[in-house]
């Protein structure tokens, strides 16, 4: 069964010129159906305005969709009942590190998730350190978050939604306001997370060079999937990510100039040693 | 290093052993920048990196006069920038200097009197402001159906673009950069940093450019600075700079991914230039290496 | 950087004092800031010293901490002791010119004075000895019995909290706005009333933007946390009385007991 999973999903909202009045219908979202199975690491990839955000949202109930259906472990998200439920099993990890953190000290905004959901206080202590130690934050649990860095805050953002049991995260652009050792830390305790707590994760992000180890990755342009499949296959089409704007790994963009010059090289390749084996073929 | 006053004329910027210590009194006081030296003569396109904490946007503000060096002298066309006669506001319209994520500093209602600000602030009559607010916008792409608009209705590459022509607005002769392309997306990142070229190769004003990121500034620059723990540990032309890629890794920075790809290959027998860091210039390195390798033989 | 300021005036440090439940603090203030107030004699303000002297040691806070909370308000203090001494009828011990002082006057001024030190060291030792995330915590429970008279104990605790965490924040912010217009030639500095005030518009406007914006997005984060108000939360760090408490509570009612005694039998 999927744990997420989306139906002719369309999201509209309207836009109000200064004096109130409506300006027309903005479609963020267009017609997205997916399914996402429990335990993959999944990517959706776009620039900024290609709707992947706003599909995000609604992923954790944030936002309803205006036609479609959207479950959650099979709980539809327009069902009110639901709600905290949905919010339980599909933990959210924001953007801005220093806008999501409650609590004044490391520990006690990892215990703000359980708390809400009622959790006894022995087993908040329990789920607060274990979500810690997962993300390599336990060190810090009794420091302030205004001392720790972008990339500290963000793992201990995701600690508190882990805190939660939820089987999965999602997570809108967790690196975007980082710099790059951040935002290794952060991918780094991602991956950990969905290999051994065989949690779900879904990174939405513009950095292709994250997406490389996902399962399947989804790339959305217009409110629309413009191309879905495994890394290898999504980067294999490089003219196709050139027009839709997106970076391509320098690597696979190597391979791909080194084959316009007449190389015969694999299709999709990803990673250095991959490159080095298949020239080292040639040599 | 004391360059004579002719010298130090023809710079436009010189820093000499300047140090800057965060709270001095404070039990945990430390030193933010540690004894920089440095020139930066006119019309070059300068890459100041260094990972977050290395003191790199600290010196930028030391440079138009924001912050005080706690000791050491910033020179500015020969003239020490803390003498007590020397005009701070005339200072910070010819270093400008535009802040990272500049797009919270907008405040007007519409885009055009956003950029008019600087300007305005210098004292120049109406119509000289209004000319410059709109040669700025130009440089930056700033297309004029957007001049009434409110700044806060743009998208994010957009409102970035104008906070950056309120400072070019000022006319400086060196525009300081910090992290121009934080936060924006691949398409957005490159679209600020082509913009930023030409108005380099445009204007021949100096530049530069502060960044954590290697892939952002090497196709760009003319000289990379590398900055660590408040010290500059490096400054010279990029290829060299690339060279000490296992040094620039422990800093927590790295090279551009074609530069370990290079010598990966290499460390693998094939004889390929490691200098290089365009794909472009890469894609031939490899494709000669290999023909010289079968005319040859291993 | 400002990051590092610390609201409050929190004195890390181990003692009794710091251990105590929040409750127990902040009664045992509102208690002795009332005491102050009856009972007035020479006894019975030694009674108060002495109390306050105790406290103080057990706290190990060094005595200067509290003498600076005082600074703020040596102001009003010296207002407070010149109007008494002056304005007060009665017997006249000396005449300056127009002015007398009367042996009222004389009474109430040093009284006054006392009264003003002690209630302010007194609140000091609180502020001192509890972090204002405990404090907020104390309140929220202390004051639950108002909730009977629908005052949103929680959320006002929850607010206090919050705003806690950002104000530092928001400074970091306000710097930062401020030196990217003064890199625009803004001048904060110099000029009148108006002209200043008017300055303060880019600055101002950024920040209230800022400042949405980030209430905006932690609204959204808590919600996404499952967050629906005080109605069925648990705490991780419940304020559970210990036998430390009580015994503070008996301290406070002997101290209670002895200035009462001592006001009415001297």
């Amino acid at each position: 069964m999927s744990i997420v999973k989306t139906e002719n999903l369309i999201y509209e909202y309207v836009k109000r010129d200064e004096e109130g009045n409506e300006d027309g219908v903005i479609r963020a979202v267009d017609d997205v159906s997916l399914g996402i199975r429990q335990g993959d690491f999944i990517a959706i990839v776009g620039h900024n305005g290609s709707g992947k955000s706003t599909l995000a949202k609604h992923m954790n109930a944030i936002l309803q969709p205006t036609q479609g259906t959207v479950w959650v472990d099979g709980m539809d998200t327009r069902q009110e009942e639901y709600i905290w439920n949905i919010r339980q099993r599909a933990g959210m990890v924001f953007q801005n590190p220093d806008n999501q953190i409650i609590g004044q000290v490391v520990e006690e905004d990892v215990g703000f998730g359980p708390e809400n959901l009622g959790v006894p206080t022995e087993e908040i202590w329990k789920r607060v350190e274990e979500s810690l130690r997962a993300v390599g934050m336990y060190q810090f649990r009794s420091h302030s978050p205004n001392r720790l860095s972008g990339g500290q805050k963000q793992r201990v953002s995701i600690a508190g939604v882990l805190a939660m049991r939820p089987r999965c995260i999602v997570l809108d652009e967790p690196t975007a306001m980082l710099d790059p050792s951040g935002r290794r830390e952060v991918i780094h305790a991602v991956r950990e997370l969905n290999q051994t707590e065989k949690v779900t994760v879904i990174l939405i992000t513009h950095y292709m060079e994250e997406v490389i180890q996902a399962d399947h990755i989804y790339v959305m342009d217009k409110g629309q999937i413009a191309m879905e499949g495994t890394p290898r296959e999504i980067f294999s089409k490089v003219e196709e990510l050139q027009r839709l704007r997106l970076d391509v790994p320098q690597v696979t963009l190597l391979a791909y100039e080194l084959k316009k010059r007449g190389l015969d090289l694999p299709d999709g390749i990803l990673t250095t040693q991959e490159l080095v084996q298949a020239l080292t073929g040639h040599a | 290093m004391k360059l004579p006053r002719q010298e130090r004329n023809k710079m436009a910027l010189t820093v000499e052993h300047v140090s800057y210590i965060y709270d001095p009194d404070a039990p945990l006081s430390h030193k933010a920048l540690d004894d920089i030296s440095l020139t930066i003569p006119e019309g070059q396109f300068i890459g100041v990196i260094g990972h977050t904490g290395s003191g790199k946007s600290t010196l930028m503000q030391h440079l138009n006069g924001l912050v005080k060096a706690t000791s050491g002298h910033i020179y500015y066309g020969g003239r020490d920038i803390d003498a007590r006669d020397y005009d701070k506001k005339e200072l910070r319209s010819k270093v400008g200097l535009v802040f990272q994520y500049p797009e919270h500093q907008l405040f007007e209602v519409d885009v055009f009197s956003d950029v008019c600000f600087g300007p305005k602030n210098l004292g120049l009559e109406r119509g000289e402001v209004e000319r410059r607010a709109r040669e700025a916008l130009a440089k930056v792409g700033v297309p004029e159906e957007l001049y009434d608009q409110s700044p806060f209705d743009l998208s994010g590459g957009q409102k970035r673009r104008v906070a950056i022509a309120g400072v070019l607005a000022m006319q400086p002769e060196i525009l300081i950069l910090d992290e121009p392309t934080a936060g924006l997306d691949p398409k957005g990142r490159r679209e600020i940093l082509d913009q930023i070229r030409q108005l380099q190769t445009q204007t021949h004003i100096t530049i530069l450019l502060v960044s954590h990121s290697m892939d952002d500034v090497a196709e760009y620059v003319d000289r990379i600075i590398v900055m660590n723990g408040g010290k500059i540990v490096y400054d010279d032309i990029p290829r060299k700079i690339f060279k000490c890629y296992r040094e620039l890794e422990k800093m927590g920075l790295g090279a551009p991914q074609v530069t370990y790809i290079l010598h990966t290959l290499k460390e693998n027998g094939l004889p390929v230039d490691t200098d290089i860091t365009t794909i472009q210039e890469a894609a031939d390195s490899i494709m000669q290496a290999l023909d010289s390798f079968r005319i040859t033989g291993p | 950087m400002l990051r590092d300021i610390t609201l409050g005036q929190y004195y890390q440090t181990e003692s009794v004092i710091h251990r105590l439940d929040p409750r127990v603090k902040l009664a045992g203030t509102l208690l002795y800031i009332i005491s102050l107030f009856l009972f007035e004699n020479i006894a019975g303000y030694i009674v108060a010293a002495l109390f306050l002297a105790l406290v103080i040691g057990l706290s190990h806070v060094p005595f200067k901490f509290m003498v600076r909370g005082m600074k703020a308000i040596l102001f009003l203090l010296l207002i407070t002791v010149l109007f008494n001494l002056f304005l007060t009828p009665g017997e006249a011990l000396v005449s300056l010119w127009k002015l007398t002082i009367t042996r009222e006057g004389l009474h109430n001024a040093v009284f006054m004075a006392l009264r003003l030190c002690y209630l302010i060291i007194g609140s000091s030792v609180m502020t001192l000895t509890t972090t204002p995330n405990h404090l907020t915590d104390g309140m929220e429970k202390g004051l639950r019995p108002l909730k009977f008279f629908r005052v949103p104990v929680h959320e006002v605790a929850m607010i206090m909290s919050i705003a806690l965490r950002f104000i530092p924040i928001l400074l970091e912010e306000t710097d930062k706005i401020m030196k990217a217009q003064i890199a625009r030639g803004a001048d904060f500095e110099s000029g009148n009333l108006i002209k200043r005030a008017k300055a303060m518009v880019p600055l101002l406007v950024p920040l209230f933007i800022s400042a949405f914006r980030r209430a905006n997005d932690l609204a959204m984060a808590m919600e996404a946390r499952c967050y629906h108000g005080g109605e069925g939360r648990t705490k991780m760090k419940p304020l559970v009385y210990r036998r430390r408490d009580r015994l503070a509570y008996l301290c406070i009612l002997l101290y209670l007991g002895c200035k009462a005694t001592v006001g009415i039998l001297l």
